[in-house]
C-alpha cells in the first residue's frame, strides 16, 4: 500500500556496498519485521527507531511494517542503518516527499530522543556511495570532520532527527559554512631531542624513515629503545592526502578516533602489547571483521616492544603483510583485504634478565637462555629486518651534556630531502622507497660503485651474507647514499649498510 | 455513578463492531462462541460467502499503546485454530474464511472509533 526506499551503506571490511532500505506499510496487525540478514545491533534498531519517531512528535504507523535491506544475501551489522530506516519509514507513511530521499545516502545511529549518534566506518561508506554515483550524504555531526574528506560529495552533518526532517520537508537547514579541511601534521609531545646520546640508534631510525627499512633495537632496559621507537613517526614526512585518507578509512572501521584525529597527516604508530594474539595483530573476527594492528599501522609504524616475549606465531604472522603490503583475511562471510604497508620496529632485551650487554657481568642468565631468547625471533623474520642496532646503556657523558640532541624537525628535514632524491630517481617506476626496489632493478640499474660491489661479492663468497642479504644491504646502502646526497652508494655507504645489518643471527 | 466494568466495556465494543459489520451488509452468524481453547467474539458471513472471525479489542484510553498490539502471533494462530474448529462444528469445513481484528476506542461522551483490519494472519 505505502512503499518507500532510501539508501545506506553496508561495510564488509573496507568494501562498502550501497544498500537499498525499503519499507512497506501494510494492513494487518501492528508489527515490525526486518529482513536482510541483520545482526543483533541492527535488529535492535526497531526499538531505537520507534522511540526516536515518537519522541520527535512524529506518528508511528500502527500497522504491519516490513523493512527490507537489499541485497538480502549480504550480512549487515551495526547501528548505522537507524537513520535510513527511520527516514524511509516516515516517507512510506507519507510524511516526507519520496523524491527528496532518492539520491541521498543516510548514515547514523539514533538515540531514543532522536539525536544522531556517530558510527564507525563513515569514510569507507561514503567512498562506496560515491562510486555508486550518489553525491549527497547525511552523516552524524560527530563524524563531520571525517566525512569532509570526501570533498567531491555534498556532506550534510546533522545533530538531530528533527533537523533532518525539517531539511527533507522544507529544504531548510542550518547553514553550515563549509569546514575548511585543516590537516594536522605535527605532534609537539614527542621530539628526538629528548633522547640522550644513542648516535647509532638515531642514525638507524633516520635511515629507517628514509628508506622504509625495518629495524630491530636491542639493548638493556632503560637505554631508550622505546623512546626512540615512539619518536620515529615524528621524523617521517607528512602523509600525502591519499595516504592520509587510506589511514583514516582503516581507523574509521576500527573506531580508533579517540587516539587519532581523522584529519591527521602524521604517520600513525601502533604499539600492540607483546601478549597480543595473531588475530589482533593481522585482523579478523567472526562476523564483524576488524583490521588488526598491522593495518592500523598502514603508512606508519608498527612498534612491538619486547618482541621475543610475543607468543610463537604472532610475529611470524606479519611475514606475509611485510612481503605484500596488504593482508587478506578469509572468514566464512568472505575474503577481505586490508592495506598493511608499515615500518616494522622491534625492540628486544639482549637476554631474559636484560643485563647481557658490554661484558655482561651482571647478567644472571645461562648461556643457553641468552641464545634461546633472541632465537625466538625466527630466521625468516630476522631476514626481513635490515637494520639491527645495539642500543648501549647511556653513559655519564651523554647524560651530563647540557645541550639537547638534534630535534625531530632537523632530522625530518633531512629525511624529506633524501626521500625527494629517491622519489626523483624512481619516478615512473612504480615504487618510491629504497626498501621497495625489486631485485631485478638492483642487479641492472641500481648497483653501488664498483669497489663496493667487489666487497659485497667477496662477502658472498665467504658466505658471511646470503644472496638475499646482499640485495638487502644494497637497498639500505641507497638510503645512506640519499642521506649523504651521493649519486650512487659509495664504499662507505655499503659498509655502513653492511654493519647496520649486523651479525645478530637467530 | 456506577463504575463500568471491563466486561461491559467489551460488550459495548462488540456491539459497535456488529453495527459496523451490519452496515457493510455482513450477516452476523455467531457471537461469543466459546470452547475450551478460547473464544471468538464475532462470526460474520459477508455477502461474498466469506466467513469473518473477528477479535474485538476495546479500550477507553490509548495510554497503553495501540489495542491491536496486544494480539501477538501466538494469539493470532490460536484464532485460526478456533476458526477451523467453528467451521468444522458448523458443517462449513472448507469454506473461505478470514481472521479480522477490530480496535474500538471509546470516548467519555459515548462516541467511539473503530479501526477494522482484515486478514491479520
Amino acid at each position: 500500500m505505502s512503499l518507500a526506499q532510501a539508501k545506506s551503506v553496508a561495510l564488509l571490511g573496507l568494501d562498502g556496498h550501497v544498500v537499498n532500505v525499503e519499507v512497506d506499510i501494510a494492513d494487518g496487525l501492528p508489527g515490525y519485521s526486518l529482513l536482510g540478514l541483520p545482526d543483533a545491533a541492527l535488529s535492535e534498531s526497531r526499538d531505537r527507531v520507534r522511540s526516536a519517531i515518537v519522541n520527535c512528535a512524529e506518528i508511528w504507523p500502527n500497522r504491519k511494517v516490513t523493512v527490507s535491506l537489499s541485497p538480502a544475501w549480504l550480512p549487515k551489522s551495526g547501528s548505522s542503518f537507524d537513520l535510513a530506516i527511520c527516514i524511509t519509514l516516515l516517507s512510506a507513511h507519507q510524511t516526507i516527499p519520496v523524491e527528496r530521499i532518492e539520491s541521498v545516502v543516510f548514515l547514523g545511529e539514533l538515540s531514543l530522543d532522536g539525536h544522531i549518534r556517530p558510527v564507525r566506518g563513515v569514510l569507507p561508506s561514503l567512498i562506496a556511495a560515491f562510486k555508486a554515483g550518489i553525491h549527497t550524504a547525511v552523516v552524524p555531526a560527530a563524524n563531520a570532520q571525517e566525512a569532509q574528506l570526501m570533498q567531491s560529495m555534498t556532506i550534510i552533518p546533522m545533530e538531530h532527527l528533527r533537523d533532518v526532517l525539517l531539511w527533507l520537508r522544507t529544504g531548510e537547514r542550518d547553514s553550515v559554512e563549509k569546514i575548511e579541511l585543516k590537516w594536522e601534521s605535527t605532534d609537539s609531545r614527542l621530539d628526538f631531542a629528548d633522547v640522550a646520546g644513542q648516535s647509532a640508534a638515531r642514525l638507524a631510525a633516520e635511515i629507517a624513515a628514509i628508506g622504509g627499512h625495518h629495524i630491530l633495537l636491542i639493548g638493556p632496559p632503560g637505554a631508550g629503545k622505546t623512546m626512540i621507537a615512539e619518536r620515529i613517526p615524528t621524523i617521517m614526512p607528512a602523509l600525502s592526502i591519499e595516504q592520509a585518507i587510506e589511514v583514516t578509512a582503516v581507523h574509521s572501521i576500527a573506531g580508533t578516533f579517540l587516539q587519532r584525529s581523522p584529519v591527521s597527516l602524521l604517520a600513525p604508530i601502533i604499539s600492540p602489547h607483546h601478549t597480543t594474539t595473531r588475530v589482533a595483530m593481522v585482523g579478523g573476527g567472526s562476523h564483524v571483521i576488524k583490521p588488526g594492528a598491522c593495518s592500523l599501522a598502514h603508512n606508519g609504524v608498527l612498534f612491538i616492544d619486547e618482541a621475543p616475549e610475543c607468543a610463537s606465531g604472532v610475529l611470524d604472522s606479519l611475514r606475509q603483510p611485510l612481503e605484500s603490503g596488504s593482508i587478506t583475511i578469509a572468514r566464512s562471510i568472505g575474503n577481505l583485504t586490508f592495506p598493511a604497508q608499515f615500518l616494522l620496529v622491534l625492540a628486544a632485551n639482549p637476554c631474559p634478565c636484560g643485563k647481557f650487554t658490554g661484558r655482561g657481568r651482571n647478567c644472571t642468565c645461562t648461556a643457553q637462555q641468552v641464545r634461546r631468547y633472541l632465537g625466538k625471533l625466527s630466521g625468516p623474520m630476522m631476514d626481513r629486518i635490515d637494520l639491527r642496532v645495539q642500543v648501549e646503556p647511556v653513559g655519564r657523558i651523554d647524560m651530563a651534556k647540557n645541550e639537547l640532541g638534534e630535534s625531530s624537525q632537523v632530522i625530518r628535514a633531512r629525511v624529506i630531502r633524501a626521500r625527494q632524491i629517491a622519489g626523483e630517481r624512481f619516478a615512473g617506476m612504480g615504487w618510491s622507497l629504497n626498501s621497495q626496489i625489486p631485485a631485478r632493478a638492483l642487479r641492472s640499474i641500481f648497483q653501488p660503485e664498483k669497489a663496493a660491489m667487489n666487497f659485497l661479492h667477496d662477502e658472498l663468497d665467504r658466505e658471511t651474507i646470503t644472496a638475499r642479504g646482499l640485495h638487502k644491504i644494497i637497498r639500505t646502502a641507497w638510503s645512506f647514499a640519499d642521506l649523504h646526497e651521493n649519486k650512487v652508494p659509495t664504499m662507505d655507504d655499503v659498509l655502513a649498510a653492511h654493519t647496520m645489518r649486523g651479525k645478530i643471527q637467530a | 455513578m456506577e463504575k463500568i466494568t471491563n466486561n461491559q466495556t467489551g460488550a459495548i465494543g462488540e456491539e459497535a463492531v456488529i453495527q459496523f459489520l451490519s452496515s457493510r451488509n455482513a450477516e452476523i452468524v455467531g457471537r461469543n462462541w466459546r470452547i475450551r481453547e478460547g473464544e471468538i467474539d464475532i462470526i460474520a458471513l459477508a455477502s461474498g460467502g466469506v466467513f469473518s472471525f473477528v477479535e474485538v479489542k476495546t479500550r477507553r484510553t490509548a495510554a497503553f499503546g495501540h489495542p491491536l498490539e496486544s494480539i501477538n502471533p501466538e494469539k493470532a494462530y490460536r484464532m485460526q485454530r478456533l476458526a477451523l474448529a467453528w467451521l468444522a462444528t458448523h458443517g462449513c469445513f472448507g469454506c473461505d474464511y478470514q481472521i479480522d481484528a477490530a480496535a474500538v476506542l471509546l470516548s467519555a461522551d459515548g462516541s467511539y472509533s473503530i479501526d477494522y483490519r482484515e486478514n491479520i494472519v
